[in-house]
């Protein structure tokens, strides 16, 4: 009387929907966490997931229930030495809260926070929800990027998977309609001439009569003949391709590498580039990131060799700002490429090269950019170098400027940075 | 010789030897033991799966919510850092009775699992009278597919969101939404879907009519003041909100329906945790020993039964420190046991105590215990003085006007009534939960809705009660006052928004 099913080939993921619906609930609270979480360690070593904690607090299910306090008996098993009547301390904490349940412990070690694991995918989209590029442009119209594909009416050649049925037996009607009517008129008239002929006393069997019907016999197979369809009415679907607006954007990455940077800040810059090379890789499929280093001398150089390699020197910001100028002029033309810079520096340079600096963002880069990002880090005084982008900032409002003092700082002041303008 | 009886020495297992398990399991349930059970359907699934069926409150169908969601990623997380197992098993009250066994287990893990859930809950289910009286075995099925594509179709209608909103207001009140005293007529899917539709329009009529403005005379006008909707307080909230919220659409009562059904399906089984386990696993017990003791298994595979069931029947003492209260396992089995002893092996302590089933037939009075008892009442009139002193009882008082607890009976001679009575009242719902009731909805004035918490023992509500009032409010539409009442009837007013 028992029945057995297999049902492990059956789908195992009934709950994603629900687990799906838990996250979008708690999407603030889970940012918070994931923002944490960003702090304590750089987000390229989580290969797999991440775990995040949300206050319990926040996604409790509120019920009646007994709080503390009141008059309560409760039974419980292993009696050694206690007596009736016996009076006894309050144990700390759960205040004898063991409750039948079994529920709160005795110990009142409650969990603060509710804690499980995003998959890398889950962690990345709620890091970078809601940033965006700003002042993205799409209104190229370059040769041979990106094409849509559109319908462009009907034609008389194609591919047999575009025909369409509907015209094409449209048709195939008129033309049976065209191509038959003359035998069909032609019909018309004989069978008029049998009336007659039959009206004036002609018998069925008169020659002229049978000639008649001969004719007509003929004209019948011939209307039979038509093809149902042919060819010559087929058509197809035709589509064509237009030439899509599409944005292309290029970065500039500018890190300071030089001896006033301790290995310290190095890091620190080097997180925030890479909180922004995630954030484009992941949320814009066609962008191109050029490096660039620098101490006295500015270096174009790969992602791997940026973010690993070690050198150092003395500081001269402008020939970053040349090198990119250079490239910029010379690869991204500022027509077609919606271009964007974010430099990182500790803010020390040489005094004269301050000046040098602003004038060439101001007169050189600037008018070229999409957006320019300045992070500082430095957690003493700003140098001339802060004051010499203080006055860029003032006559550009796509030039910012943030200062990062601690890896704690990273995330909200890329954040900040990089925080979808409303359009 | 017995070497050739055994069915299986292989730990592993494949269906047929389960199919010969249950073969042999449920010849000696039925016919040795005469157990009366539902067909068995027994579904073979995978770890992730289990995790699965956890999380929908175990049911094997529901509607979508978070709230399932949030379930599905603890267990899951504390699954994955191995702080806990799964069940081997969950079993649903359905007819057939509907088994989930994990293919991870071992064979004898399987044995053990088909005993006690397709024939120790599978006949408890059948057999018990609140499972009788408050539950539809044959039609759960079917209601919640009505109810899983009820609630999509609301979703789609009206936004997932406020769907969400209505479900979180339901679910907070969800054990206030059972009817005690009245059989819920059986619901089947066709049945449902037929009468919903009249449902709402006849509800909306009768909901409408209820504010309808009388002009009265003003002599009558202060005794209607007295009179008070409605006129008997009324303790299933969801019930009342269901068919007097004023403002609710139909398809909301609808929803507040669903739960208050699913919420009635489950009452049963939150009142018979003890004797339905102790049930089950009394019976896997006796099953698979009778098993052995017919040469049918070997040596090792009952010693890992009996390792199994040893960890399952384990209660800690209450100064271990991962004691969590009375295993639920521990005392029903315990108890299960003992009855079957004081059948068949009477002392005088247990004639003096028991003198209706000393020395009768254990086949008849552990089923009549089962079929006619829930926790409470099955404590009240069956836990033994034998068995309070082999788990060492005691009963502590806490009361927050002493600085001390005080013991207040242990297990001795002039401690067992008292202890067992104070055992039997933990198994209170009643007692368990805060009692509140609807007292009063203000018909002439600002429609406002008037809960009553009726304390017992002094106790006040937890904390979280004012979130559950704004919740009430979300429903009722309008103002919702809590008072208390304490034992002399004393009114308080505790939270109003």
């Amino acid at each position: 009387m028992s029945h057995f099913i297999d049902r492990r080939v059956n789908a195992k993921n009934k709950s994603t929907v629900n687990r799906q619906r838990f996250l979008k609930r708690y999407k603030t609270q889970l940012k918070r966490a994931v923002a944490d979480a960003v702090n304590r360690r750089s987000i390229t070593d989580t290969e797999g997931g991440e775990k995040v904690g949300i206050p319990s607090k926040d996604i409790s299910e509120p019920i009646f229930h007994h709080g503390p306090g009141g008059k309560r008996d409760m039974v419980h098993p292993g009696n050694q030495e206690f007596e009736a009547g016996d009076r006894v301390a309050r144990p700390e904490g759960g205040g004898g809260n063991g409750s039948g349940q079994g529920k709160a412990g005795r110990g009142g070690t409650g969990e603060d926070d509710f804690v499980f694991e995003l998959s890398r995918e889950e962690f990345l989209d709620l890091l970078f929800d809601d940033l965006a590029l700003p002042n993205l442009v799409r209104n190229q119209l370059v040769g041979s990027t990106e094409f849509k594909t559109v319908r462009a009416g009907y034609s008389t050649t194609g591919a047999p998977t575009n025909i369409d049925v509907v015209r094409s037996l449209k048709g195939a009607i008129a033309r049976r309609t065209a191509l038959g009517a003359p035998s069909r008129g032609r019909i018309r008239e004989l069978e008029e001439e049998i009336a007659a002929l039959l009206n004036g006393g002609a018998a069925e069997t008169d020659p002229r009569i049978v000639v008649l019907r001969e004719e007509i016999d003929k004209l019948k197979t011939r209307i039979a003949a038509l093809p149902f369809i042919d060819t010559f009415d087929l058509r197809y679907q035709a589509f064509t391709k237009q030439p899509e607006p599409t944005s292309k954007a290029v970065m500039v990455c500018i890190m300071d590498v030089s001896g006033s940077m301790d290995q310290v800040r190095k890091n620190l810059a080097k997180r925030f580039f890479i909180l922004l090379y995630l954030f484009l890789q992941r949320n814009y499929d066609k962008i191109e990131v050029v490096f660039i280093r620098h101490h006295t001398i500015a270096q174009e150089v790969d992602e791997q060799e940026f973010f690993y390699s070690r050198e150092t020197g003395g500081t001269v910001v402008s020939s970053a700002l040349n090198l990119a100028y250079d490239i910029i002029s010379e690869r991204y033309d500022s027509g077609t490429w919606n271009i964007y810079a974010a430099q990182a520096s500790d803010g020390d340079n040489w005094d004269s090269d301050s000046t040098i600096c602003r004038e060439l963002l101001m007169n050189r880069l600037m008018p070229l950019m999409r957006y320019y990002a300045y992070v500082e880090i430095t957690p003493r005084q700003h140098q001339s170098l802060w004051y010499a982008y203080q006055d860029v900032k003032a006559t550009h409002p796509h030039f910012a400027m943030e200062e990062i003092d601690s890896a704690e700082d990273i995330y909200p002041v890329f954040r900040e940075l990089f925080k979808k303008q409303e359009a | 010789m017995a070497s050739s009886k055994i069915i299986s020495d292989s730990s592993e297992w494949t269906f047929p030897l389960l199919e010969r398990f249950d073969k042999e399991i449920g010849r000696l349930a039925l016919e040795e033991y005469g157990l009366d059970i539902y067909a068995n359907q027994i579904e073979v699934i995978t770890s992730e799966q289990m995790i699965d069926a956890y999380s929908s409150v175990g049911l094997p169908i529901n509607y979508q919510h978070w709230s399932f969601g949030k379930q599905f990623v603890a267990t899951e997380q504390t699954y994955r850092r191995g702080q806990m197992g799964l069940a081997y098993e969950i079993v649903i009250n359905s007819d057939p009775c509907i088994a989930y066994l994990m293919e991870e287990n071992t064979l004898p893990m399987q044995a053990l699992v088909i005993a006690h859930a397709c024939y120790g809950h599978n006949s408890f289910f059948k057999g018990n009278y609140l499972f009788q009286t408050w539950t539809s075995a044959d039609a759960i099925i079917d209601y919640l597919v009505f109810a899983r594509n009820y609630i999509a179709e609301c979703e789609e209608r009206h936004g997932q969101e406020e769907v969400e909103l209505l479900l979180d207001s339901c679910h907070a009140l969800m054990n206030y939404g059972v009817d005690r005293y009245k059989r819920p007529s059986p619901l089947s899917m066709a049945e449902e879907k037929r009468r919903q539709r009249d449902r709402e329009a006849y509800l909306q009529s009768q909901v409408n009519d209820l504010w309808r403005t009388l002009p009265l005379e003003p002599t009558e006008e202060l005794r209607t003041e007295e009179r008070r909707f409605p006129e008997e307080p009324q303790e299933n909230l969801l019930y009342f909100i269901e068919k007097n919220a004023p403002l609710l659409e139909p398809w909301q009562r609808e929803i507040v329906r669903i739960v208050r059904k699913i919420g009635q399906y489950f009452y049963p089984q939150r009142q018979t945790q003890v004797m339905n386990e102790g049930w089950a696993t009394f019976w896997h017990y006796t099953l698979l020993n009778r098993l052995y003791d017919e040469g049918l298994v070997g040596d090792g595979f009952m010693i890992e039964l009996l390792q199994s069931h040893t960890n399952v029947v384990f209660q800690p003492p209450f100064d271990a420190p991962y004691y969590s209260g009375i295993n639920p396992y521990a005392l029903g089995f315990a108890m299960m046991q003992d009855i079957r002893r004081i059948c068949e092996a009477p002392t005088d302590e247990d004639r003096y105590w028991f003198p209706d089933i000393a020395g009768q037939d254990w086949l008849k009075v552990l089923p009549f215990a089962m079929r006619n008892f829930k926790d409470e009442s099955f404590i009240a009139q069956y836990l033994s003085p034998r068995l309070m002193r082999e788990m060492h009882l005691f009963a502590v008082r806490d009361d927050d006007r002493e600085d001390t607890l005080e013991i207040t009976a242990i297990h001795e001679e002039a401690g067992y009534r008292q202890l067992r009575q104070a055992l039997a009242d933990q198994y209170n719902l009643g007692s368990r939960e805060p009692n509140i009731q609807v007292y009063n909805v203000d018909l002439r004035g600002d429609r406002s809705l008037t809960l009553r918490h009726y304390k017992y023992n002094r106790r006040p509500l937890g904390e979280s009660f004012d979130e559950v009032l704004l919740h009430i409010r979300r429903l009722w539409g309008f103002d919702v006052r809590l008072e208390s009442v304490d034992e002399i009837g004393r009114v308080q007013l505790i939270g109003e928004v």
